[in-house]
């Protein structure tokens, strides 16, 4: 009876649409998440005509403060929101609809990371927290600043769990049966934030005393390691993120299926399983850990790539496919038959292509001796302009234009497609000129986290200029496609004509094999993923704490 | 779970390079010293002017044609700063920082280290060009980070 009551509230929320408080949670993610990418586009297009040596900053206005906020605000804050909002509606739709008490959830959630945003971009404003997206010790923040953190951390934790609790409800209800893959997903996302978190949220418990000044000195390098397994694995959960709507949505758009449902979980798994460790790069060239232990992380960094590697085959397959069955010819036919007019198709392709050399620079550069040659360079901000900024923003960028009409019941106009497809070319050759830039003048030595200087008409650092000039152009371009990406979001949420918009989940093919029940068995790849967290980071935590020198008192060097 | 031929191809290729890759740093780390700089020295942060070598930062020769460099980082200067050495010249920089953390890079070269409080790095290298080579901090330190730099002139 129960079961029945469920598949029939199931089906009229298929058929009915979304559940309008279910969409209002989302919209309101959804609706902040494009106000902070709007400011913190803005501060992104300061920071980039200062550094090339075109604009110079009013005195109440500093660089570092301003990129200090646009690196929270687009690297933590905009997807953070994304991510809830998205995974939200994406439960909403393939469960039958929240809980009450998720959806309650939610909006906790929403509470406890507006309280964080506050705190954290007040005393940002303020000038007391110049600190950088990694604040790394000993410059230290105004307390208010890591309590900030905290909320910002307890919201993802509670939104978290409120994915968990809607999963494991649903599949109480339908036994035998997996969880719909778009919920997977989630699933997935959230138990490696939660993963990922445990490192940082041990970091900033030992930062708010000594903020407060309640203990003297900080411990330097283990605060910095704890930090950087929180820093790359939440980047990489944007990342699955984004994957989430190659694998699911985009088959539907383009007219294909789902090339296969086990692969796509086995993606989840392994993604969740290798991920944390991976951070451990960024520290190539710290002192205080062995070139031995250096080198088994080269091996746990380049296993990420391993998932990476499926997913790029998965979704060639998938366009192949889709493409042959349109009636495409030949080796390379089904490529023509893609719809490359269609903005939701075009925009997270790009994503995808802007994968490949964006991959293949993150393969480079973990490599320990490639790593000294570009290790706090502009390379590696052109390098995550193109993971985070191409290939995960335009996959968020090309789910707006179905997802909020569904939200919304209405429909996008073929202008606002046109609109879109401007858009996301306006974006990709925005990055081309800015990330290429960076890429280029990193390996020749410019840093990074520094405003226009020719360190003293120094003639290496003159000859950075051209490249810089280059930089500021993307820069404005992407300012560009954020103004537009801004008016194409509110236009779709509130005068786009009313109508139907389905959220596009891909069927499975007609021959597809059963998903083996070792998917669902997160009891198990939660244990594996802490295995794997441990080989990595107990022998340098122990050491880091056993062996430590006296610690640091604070500065404020800004 | 049934794979695709191509896609077990696909992987092998894929996996293949990863590991190429990994036996090229490693054999680079461990058989050629090539290894990225890892010192494993600890310092009291609060103490730097008081312990050797740091008390007295200088260029000293060590052997012929080597040298070692004592420098220590903070905001926003490297101590010695001007240095000058012969062209040939292998040099070791031995540093650490009296405040908080700085990097240290060689534009052009790829000597590229962090340098943090109470820790003591060391990078090697070797400056077979004459010029003036360009040292700068490229780890944000704070508002005068982009003017902490300082040149090796090699003649």
């Amino acid at each position: 009876m129960e079961a029945l009551k469920n598949t029939i509230l199931e089906k009229t929320n298929k058929s009915l649409g979304v559940n309008a408080e279910d969409a209002r949670l989302t919209l309101t993610y959804l609706s902040l998440a494009f106000i902070v990418l709007f400011i913190g586009g803005a501060l992104g297009l300061l920071q980039g005509l200062n550094r090339a040596g075109l604009l110079e900053l009013p005195v109440w206005l500093n660089y570092y403060q301003i990129l200090t906020a646009h690196g929270v605000l687009l690297v933590l804050v905009f997807t953070t929101l994304f991510m809830i909002g998205y995974f939200y509606a994406s439960l909403s739709h393939t469960l039958g609809g929240l809980l009450p008490k998720v959806r309650k959830m939610g909006w906790v959630a929403f509470g406890l990371l507006v309280t964080g945003v506050v705190f954290v971009v007040t005393t940002i404003i303020m000038g007391e927290a110049s600190v950088m997206y990694t604040f790394y010790p000993p410059m230290q923040a105004s307390p208010w600043f890591y309590i900030g953190l905290v909320f910002l951390v307890a919201g993802l934790w509670v939104s978290g769990i409120g994915v968990f609790i809607n999963a494991a409800s649903w599949k109480k209800r339908n036994r035998g049966k997996h969880l719909p893959l778009l919920s997977y997903f989630a699933v997935g996302a959230f138990v490696l934030t939660l993963l990922g978190s445990l490192g940082v949220t041990a970091e900033v418990l030992m930062l708010i005393p000594w903020a407060f000044g309640w203990t003297e000195t900080i411990n330097v390098m283990l605060s910095r390691t704890l930090f950087w397994s929180f820093g790359h694995t939440i980047v990489n959960v944007w990342y699955l993120v984004a994957v989430s709507a190659w694998y699911v949505t985009v088959p539907k758009i383009i007219g294909g299926r789902l090339f296969s449902d086990t692969l796509a979980r086995l993606v989840v798994i392994l993604s969740v399983v290798l991920n944390v460790p991976g951070g451990f790069h960024h520290q190539i060239i710290d002192p205080g850990f062995t070139q031995g232990l250096k080198f088994m992380h080269v091996f746990m960094s380049l296993s990420i790539a391993l998932p990476s590697l499926m997913t790029a085959f998965f979704m060639f397959a998938v366009f192949e496919r889709a493409g042959r069955k349109k009636g495409a010819k030949g080796l390379l036919g089904w490529f023509k038959k893609l719809p490359w007019n269609d903005v939701r198709f075009l925009a997270p392709m790009i994503a995808m292509i802007a994968f490949i050399p964006a991959g293949a620079g993150g393969i480079a550069q973990t490599n320990n001796q490639l790593n000294q040659v570009v290790h706090n360079s502009l390379w590696v901000v052109g390098h995550f302009h193109l993971t985070l900024g191409t290939t995960v923003v335009l996959t968020f960028f090309g789910v707006m234009y179905w997802l909020i009409p569904y939200l919304t019941k209405r429909e996008m106009t073929t202008k606002i497609n046109r609109l879109g497809i401007i858009q996301t070319i306006v974006w990709a050759v925005g990055m081309l000129f800015m990330s290429g830039a960076m890429h280029w003048v990193g390996v020749l030595g410019s840093p990074r986290r520094t405003s226009y200087t020719t360190y003293g008409d120094n003639a290496t650092a003159l000859g950075w200029d051209p490249y810089l000039f280059f930089l500021a152009i993307g820069g404005s371009l992407l300012f560009l496609g954020v103004i537009l990406m801004v008016y194409i979001v509110f236009n779709l949420m509130f005068f786009a004509p009313k109508g139907n918009t389905a959220f596009p989940i891909a069927e499975p093919e007609d021959n597809a094999s059963v998903t083996p029940r070792w998917t669902e068995r997160w009891g198990l790849w939660v244990i594996v993923a802490i295995a794997v967290i441990s080989m990595g980071y107990v022998i340098p935590l122990v050491d880091l704490i056993l062996n430590a020198p006296p610690g640091s008192p604070p500065f404020k060097t800004w | 779970m049934k794979m695709h031929r191509f896609e077990e191809i696909w992987l092998v290729i894929g996996v293949g390079v990863l590991i190429l890759s990994m036996v090229v740093t490693g054999y680079q780390t461990f058989a050629m010293e090539m290894g990225p700089p890892s010192n494993m020295e600890t310092i009291d942060p609060q103490k730097v002017d008081e312990t050797a070598p740091f008390d007295e930062p200088g260029v000293y020769k060590t052997g012929e044609n080597e040298y070692e460099v004592v420098m220590t980082l903070q905001i926003f200067s490297f101590t010695p700063n001007n240095i000058e050495v012969p062209v040939g010249s292998k040099v070791t920089f031995t540093m650490t920082s009296k405040d908080v953390i700085h990097g240290f890079q060689i534009a052009g070269t790829n000597a590229n280290a962090m340098v943090v409080p109470g820790h003591i790095q060391k990078i090697t290298e070797t400056f077979n060009e004459p010029g003036e080579y360009l040292v700068l901090c490229n780890e944000y330190c704070g508002a005068g980070h982009q003017a902490m730099a300082t040149t090796i002139t090699v003649k």
